[in-house]
């Protein structure tokens, strides 16, 4: 139990450092590593949850593919972000005012809740005993039959949003030579070929 | 205090959004750390969903997770693209400098 709650705490603790970081660093690029730093102990307090394949995947995707993203274009961009801090403070009091009122509200909600009576007929789909399945399983068994249009949707999505990127981000450089295969399938014989008639000993 | 239960996720959770709330007031020229505390208030959802799923032994809230996952991946990678496009047309990737379109 102890070790439970301080592994929470640790977790917990870190994360929510890390997200301060993440909006108070100077430089974006250290921005991005403490976002890296944030999505790290997230995963571990998915862990604690029980959602092992959810961790791994926030890992994957995130660590790996997602914060690198934001890391390359922020060292790609040539910006003097000294100039982009100006107006830090002057949004720091109206920043924190929403912020605090929306954490209060927050804290209320969460110190105010119950479960609803019924909440337990509710459930769509019981979580198995760990010891009989693994968490993968279990999320593969509902994932692929009951939400199966669900996940060809979100492959969808995010097939949508690879050609977006690449559309948005891809630019045709003008004097560059390449291979134009149409081209060269549709010359006809008569464009490529000259026949010359070559007197003996007279050269061209 | 020792016995984790819902509320101490939850609480995380709850400043994390609110983190990201204020990171996007306080950050209102960046619009790479905009989108990192969107980022940052996806996550405080995906940290709902799966305590609400580990309370009441529901698996459905880890699958709604990982859809919310996928549309942030999405989404941040067409933020990024956009930001790419714009800081190539205007060099500055300032917020208060997007106002072609007067809305």
């Amino acid at each position: 139990m102890i070790v439970q709650a301080l592994t929470f705490y640790l977790f917990a603790g870190i994360t929510v450092a890390a997200g301060v970081m993440v909006v108070s660093a100077r430089n974006p690029v250290h921005s991005v590593l403490f976002l890296i730093l944030a999505f790290l102990n997230s995963a571990g307090l998915f862990v604690l949850m029980g959602a092992e394949f959810l961790a791994m995947v926030l890992v994957v995707v995130y660590v790996g593919a997602v914060a690198v993203l934001f890391l390359f274009v922020v060292m790609m961009l040539d910006i003097n972000f000294v100039e982009l801090r100006q107006g830090f403070l002057q949004y720091l009091p109206i920043g924190g005012l929403i912020g605090l009122i929306l954490l209060v509200e927050l804290v209320l909600v969460i110190g105010a809740w119950v479960v609803a009576p019924d909440a337990a007929a509710t459930i769509a789909e019981p979580m198995p005993a760990p010891e009989r399945m693994t968490n993968t399983h279990a999320l593969g068994l509902i994932l692929y039959t009951r939400y199966v249009y669900l996940f060809q949707i979100a492959g969808l999505i995010l097939l949508v949003a690879m050609v977006g990127a690449i559309v948005l981000t891809l630019r045709g450089r003008e004097g560059v030579r390449k291979q134009r295969i149409a081209a060269q399938v549709r010359g006809r014989r008569e464009e490529r070929v000259e026949l010359k008639k070559v007197p003996t000993r007279g050269g061209i | 205090m020792l016995d984790i239960g819902l509320a101490h996720y939850l609480t995380v959770a709850a400043i994390l959004f609110t983190l990201g709330i204020f990171g996007v007031f306080l950050n209102r020229k960046n619009v790479i750390i905009i989108l990192m505390s969107i980022e940052l208030m996806l996550l405080a959802v995906a940290i709902n969903l799966i305590a609400f799923s580990a309370y009441l032994q529901d698996m459905v809230g880890q699958i709604f997770a990982m859809f919310v996952l996928t549309v942030a991946a999405a989404e941040a990678a067409i933020g990024l693209a956009i930001l790419v496009v714009y800081f190539r047309n205007r060099g500055t990737i300032a917020v208060e400098d997007i106002n072609v379109m007067k809305g």
